[in-house]
């Protein structure tokens, strides 16, 4: 098969499985009115799928000091950091992310993607062992391959597989690297963390914690699961996003250990991407300190969360095994999750559709991202939507 | 190849038979992914029972090399024997 033709299968497969004349993974948005609405198809629509935990995508103050760095410093640095130098936000916004997590060093990256990929790459390598759990994120997935290091997985949040894994490996759990992160994008549900860091610490092994989706949305600053959970001391590497609830992209790694700072010179995914824009740096710390200061932002948040998730389990909809900002409604048939998805586009609302490999289990997902600055009035008509769907999706 | 092989190859079949059906013929060279239509998240799936019929640990990078199921059930017997 010629590489073409395989881009061809590709194509066929989709169009197998989706219907003519909607883009379901590339949905046109015409026009941005809110963080929360825009208009999709000629009509105005409720975004119900978007990460914008917090809603800051429009809070005056990030978007001063983007307008502000642009004038400053110009729309990009044009290179990466170490050719290019690093500017006076870059270095700027790591001592605050250091500040925030109270620990010693941050690095920041491009995009989040890019966190996970340098930072996996640049800790481990041929000889060592990561162990992921099974619900990882493509960019954990690709971290580790890019390492060159042996990938083993472990069953989503089961801490007796985790165990069972280390054992296994004899004396390589002390090379071993444990990744798991602090909200699963797929079901929502958090990590076992005070599990994870017993059987880290009794392994000897390394913890990297992911929080891109719990960064803002746990613990009282907004840490993520580490501050929810008290175990920050007991991490080794936290990694995170720019694109969820900071509203911008980029991400970071944070870290107590000095060598974090030697991924700079051995880490390929940092070393050879243009540095984040002067904007998008300034917006980032902006948010970052609304973030921080944000405890109301996220108890109208949990608000929101705790609504819906209520509402569509009153309802009968399978749902992840826990509230959380990532509401995901799993179904058995990629058929029925397109309805469920079409439908709700129709009633105005617009979220995400995940279909099999992507989806755990073999089940097809449609996920809602709640944001704080959703309106209850939002989340009770979201409510009404999906119970004027339920009988046409399980008919 | 060593005595326990066959069995490898036995304990193998028995497990892709429970993602393809039981009345799906599985030879040494069926080919895991066009003609069995595993997917990447089912093959990873099945290292992991793999993992634990066998107390082994299988590094998801060396199925790069595999397309087979004898190609399979050979990574399974090299892990197993340089354990032993």
């Amino acid at each position: 098969m010629s590489l073409l033709d395989k881009l061809d299968t590709v194509a066929a497969a989709r169009k197998a499985l989706l219907p003519e004349g909607i883009d379901v993974f590339g949905t046109p948005i015409e026009e941005v009115y809110s963080s929360t609405e825009a208009k999709i198809g000629g009509r105005r629509i409720l975004f119900l799928g978007t990460n914008n935990y917090l809603g800051l995508t429009f809070a005056a103050e990030c978007l001063q000091a983007a307008h502000a760095a642009i004038d400053s410093e110009g729309t990009g640095t044009t290179g990466s950091r170490m050719a290019n130098g690093s500017y006076s936000g870059h270095r700027a916004l790591e001592r605050e992310l250091a500040d925030f997590y109270h620990c010693q060093s941050c690095i920041v990256f491009t995009t989040g993607y890019q966190a996970n990929l340098a930072t996996i790459s640049g800790l481990a390598g041929t000889g060592d062992v990561v162990l992921i759990d099974g619900d990882s994120h493509a960019s954990i997935y690709d971290g580790c391959r890019l390492s060159g290091a042996e990938i083993i997985r472990f069953r989503h949040n089961d801490m007796a597989d985790l165990d069972k894994r280390l054992r296994r490996l004899g004396e390589r759990s002390r090379s071993t690297l444990i990744i798991a992160e602090g909200i699963y994008s797929m079901l929502g549900d958090r990590a076992p963390l005070a599990d994870i860091v017993r059987l880290k610490n009794t392994y000897n092994s390394i913890l990297l914690l992911d929080e891109a989706h719990s960064l803002g949305v746990l613990g009282q600053t907004g840490q993520g699961l580490v501050e929810e959970t008290g175990l920050i001391s007991d991490v080794d590497f936290i990694t995170g996003t720019f694109s969820k609830s900071l509203g911008g992209i980029g991400g970071y790694c944070a870290s107590n250990h000095p060598q974090l700072d030697q991924l700079r010179y051995v880490s390929r995914p940092y070393i050879f991407t243009a540095s984040p824009t002067p904007a998008t740096i300034a917006s980032t710390r902006a948010a970052l300190k609304l973030l921080h200061d944000g405890i109301e932002l996220r108890q109208q948040l949990w608000k929101n969360v705790h609504q819906l998730y209520s509402r569509l389990h009153k309802l009968g909809y399978q749902l992840g095994p826990e509230p959380s900002p990532v509401i995901a409604i799993l179904l058995d048939t990629p058929q029925q999750a397109l309805m469920l998805w079409k439908g709700l586009l129709e009633h105005g609302i617009y979220v995400n559709l995940i279909l099999p490999p992507a989806a755990p289990d073999g089940k097809s997902l449609v996920r809602c991202s709640v944001s704080a600055v959703h309106t209850s009035e939002q989340m009770d008509y979201v409510g009404q939507s999906f119970a004027e769907l339920r009988d046409s999706i399980f008919q | 190849m060593a005595s326990d092989y066959p069995e490898i190859l036995q304990k193998l079949c028995h497990h892709l038979k429970q993602l393809t059906g039981p009345d799906v013929e599985i030879l040494p060279q069926t080919d895991l992914i066009n003609q069995l239509a595993i997917d990447s998240v089912k093959l990873l799936n099945l290292i992991m029972e793999i993992e634990d019929e066998f107390d082994i640990s299988v590094p998801i990078n060396a199925l790069a090399d595999v397309q087979t199921v004898q190609e399979l059930a050979n990574l399974i017997h090299q892990i197993k024997s340089a354990k032993q």
